[in-house]
């Protein structure tokens, strides 16, 4: 195969970025959409959410349990919005979703808890989002040990835990408040660059066919991989334009550290964008019309959001998700995003991740160009 | 027919189907160049599907031959740098300007100068003020006249035109034949695709297709000498009447009203003759025997054609 002619590819990159700048909307919803989702997601997603609503029914007036319910508010996942007299009223409460948890204290939980009774606090928790809970629900099993200690004093003394035989430390390293924007904004760059990647070019080419032009474009002297070059180059632009905005935003907008080397994310972005590109035209080549070019870039937006770790954990995956997962692009990418900016990795940590890519890459290049009709039949 | 000047076009035998169904027959054509070469038929004839093959945009299925020396099959890429196709459907960019599509042509096509090639192209065209205008607002007529521009801009050696003047008001039809007529004496051939009969007698040889077969071909006259047809008229006020009792009477093939003009068309001289006789008894109309016109032929030729399909 002979290299692309320039000045051909030239005129179809002018020609390309002239019907880009023409079609306004499509413009805008370049650069709208990644701002929408920095919105959406940066600021409304929260997988560790704080001062749950909780209804209370305390039948016991002990210096415990009210050092018992401070504790719970200071452990920052349980706010009391009700405290109810009646206990059948936490369920309600609890089945119309206004609280999230029920905390029951019994009767003479104060004196049971002097004797030496070991009296039961009974928590119970609206489980039907276990994202929602299970955080709170992690932290309660501290409380116990630590809630009462300032009032076991004297002779209570022998009721306080012994210490443990060992200590544990635990280190949250890249993300030591586990603030949720520091994953999902890097996140969003691959999510992004997937969506309007892939759809840009398939409609890109897909549009040449539905208007007819590709009649005469076929006509004409201009080869394959030129049209391809030319189609995929100004959206290679568009990218970089959306990765800056989300960068931007990253910055100053959520404070997402950025430790490792922008040049080095600036070079797999450009990988990571072409691999998308390539499949958008590969779906162009197939799809007969624009309605068609559209819902196979939904149909491969999909698993790229949710199997790629992106939305879900990846290692919480059974195998045959993860299989698929690891031949996305935006999987990798992802990596790569959170790698080079939380934990500022390098080429070499990085290398894993980009030769999948790569390859992806290559072989989407190689069928599209196989697909690509010089002809109309 | 004498081969004098070396051939543009010499395909033979070619076969096109599109799901199972031949769309085109064993098509042989020889174009001379610097030849006008009229390129009729009806509606899904053929046409467009022909042209495409000749320009390597359709694969035939069997058959081949070579356009300006060069096989259609194998050697594409090299006869669309020299071959000018205007399709029948507008298909320039309707969201870049006039001038934008200019250039795009003039550039894809690797053009020296090709500032300058787009600026006397638009003098040509008449267009230097609206240069700007995007081409999807210009009229039917004048998208027609673009297109015509564009695929002329790198002086093809030979041009494919597939209805170029369709929806093209008469004197910018004239105009364009005008050019056409130049660009041959300059040593262009030019296949062009046409529904009007006066362009089909503007060019040197037209060829008939229908039905994915190709009918005849040759000069005007050789084509409506060879019809084997004998056309009758008659003048007067009120011919109406007449030209349905006329219609489907023995030795009567077709009857065609032309204002005021009958036309009275049939194989056999001489049951037409005793049909006409019968007829004009008694009728205050003018009645000669005259030579069939191209429509006249081209309409029996479908007729008859469609017995054969
Ligand atoms: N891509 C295609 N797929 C299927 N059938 C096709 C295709 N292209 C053309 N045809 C069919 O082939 C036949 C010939 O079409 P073609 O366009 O060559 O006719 P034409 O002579 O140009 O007609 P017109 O005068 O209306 O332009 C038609 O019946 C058409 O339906
Ligand atoms: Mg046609």
């Amino acid at each position: 195969m002979r290299l692309p002619n320039l000045r051909r590819c030239g005129a179809m990159i002018v020609k390309e970025f002239i019907q880009m700048r023409r079609d306004r909307l499509t413009f805008a919803m370049m650069i709208g959409v990644p701002i929408m989702q920095l919105i959406m997601f940066g600021f409304a997603i929260n997988t560790d959410p704080k001062h749950l609503p909780t209804a209370l029914h305390s039948a016991d007036h002990s210096v415990f349990s009210r050092s018992l319910v401070q504790a719970l508010e200071n452990s920052g996942y349980f706010r009391i919005t009700r405290e109810v007299d009646d206990p059948k009223q936490l369920d309600w409460l609890l089945a119309i979703g206004e609280v999230q948890f029920a905390v029951t204290i019994p009767a003479g939980f104060g004196r049971d808890l002097q004797r030496g009774d070991h009296p039961l606090l009974l928590i119970e928790a609206d489980a039907t989002d276990p994202a929602a809970t299970s955080n709170a629900i992690g932290a309660l099993g501290q409380l116990n040990r630590t809630a009462l200690n300032h009032d076991l004093t004297g002779p209570l003394a022998a009721l306080k835990d012994p210490p443990p035989a060992f200590e544990l430390r635990i280190h949250r390293r890249y993300n030591p408040e586990g603030i949720t924007q520091y994953n999902i904004v890097p996140g969003l760059m691959g999510v992004i660059l997937t969506m309007t990647g892939v759809m840009m070019t398939a409609l890109a080419v897909t549009r040449e066919r539905e208007r007819g032009t590709m009649e005469n474009l076929l006509a004409m002297p201009v080869k394959p991989g030129e049209v391809m070059l030319g189609k995929i180059l100004p959206y290679i632009a568009v990218g970089y334009v959306q990765v800056l905005v989300v960068l931007l935003a990253a910055r100053f907008l959520f404070g997402v550290p950025m430790i490792g080397s922008l040049w080095l994310l600036s070079g797999s972005v450009l990988l990571f964008i072409a691999a998308n590109l390539a499949v958008g035209f590969t779906f162009s080549t197939i799809a007969m019309n624009q309605l068609q070019a559209m819902q196979m870039s939904f149909f491969f937006f999909l698993p790229s959001i949710l199997l790629s770790g992106y939305m879900f954990p990846f290692r919480g995956m059974p195998d045959w998700a993860q299989a698929i997962g690891s031949v996305l692009p935006v999987t990798h990418f992802l990596r790569i995003v959170r790698g080079i900016l939380l934990k500022g990795n390098g080429v070499h940590e990085v290398l894993p991740d980009l030769w999948p890519i790569a390859l992806f890459l290559v072989l989407v290049t190689v069928i599209a160009l196989k697909r690509y009709r010089q002809t109309l039949d | 027919m004498t081969a004098a000047a070396p051939l543009a076009i010499d395909v033979h035998g070619l076969n096109k189907s599109f799901a199972g169904r031949p769309v085109v027959q064993e098509f042989a054509i020889q174009v001379r160049r610097g030849q006008i070469y009229g390129f009729l038929g009806p509606n899904g004839s053929g046409k467009t599907t022909t042209i495409r093959m000749l320009c390597g945009l359709l694969t035939p299925d069997s058959g081949g031959g070579t356009c300006l020396g060069l096989d259609i099959r194998s050697d594409g890429a090299a006869i669309k740098r020299q071959v000018g196709y205007m399709t029948q459907k507008f298909s320039y960019y309707e969201d870049l300007s006039i001038r934008e599509n200019l250039e795009f042509v003039a550039r894809v096509y690797e053009l020296r100068n090709w500032r300058g090639l787009v600026d006397q192209a638009l003098e040509r065209l008449g267009l230097t003020k609206r240069s700007r205008q995007l081409a999807g607002t210009l009229s039917g007529g004048w998208k027609q006249r673009l297109a015509l521009a564009a695929c002329i801009l790198h002086e093809p050696k030979l041009l494919l035109l597939d209805e170029p003047t369709a929806g093209v008001d008469p004197k910018a039809r004239r105009d364009f034949w005008d050019r056409i007529h130049e660009l041959a004496a300059e040593g262009m051939t030019v296949l062009v695709s046409t529904h009007y009969m006066d362009e089909a007698e503007r060019c040197h040889e037209i060829a008939y297709i229908a039905y994915g077969h190709l009918l005849t071909r040759g000069t005007v006259a050789e084509v409506i000498g060879r019809s084997g047809l004998f056309t009758w008229t008659a003048t007067g006020e009120g011919v109406g009447p007449l030209a349905r009792r006329l219609s489907g009477q023995p030795g009567i093939d077709m009857v065609a009203q032309f204002g005021t003009t009958l036309h009275i068309s049939g194989t056999d001289r001489a049951a037409l003759e005793g049909a006409v006789a019968a007829a004009r008894a008694g009728t205050g109309f003018a009645w000669a025997e005259t030579e069939p016109t191209l429509e006249d032929v081209f309409i029996h030729l479908m007729g008859q054609s469609k017995d054969n399909f």
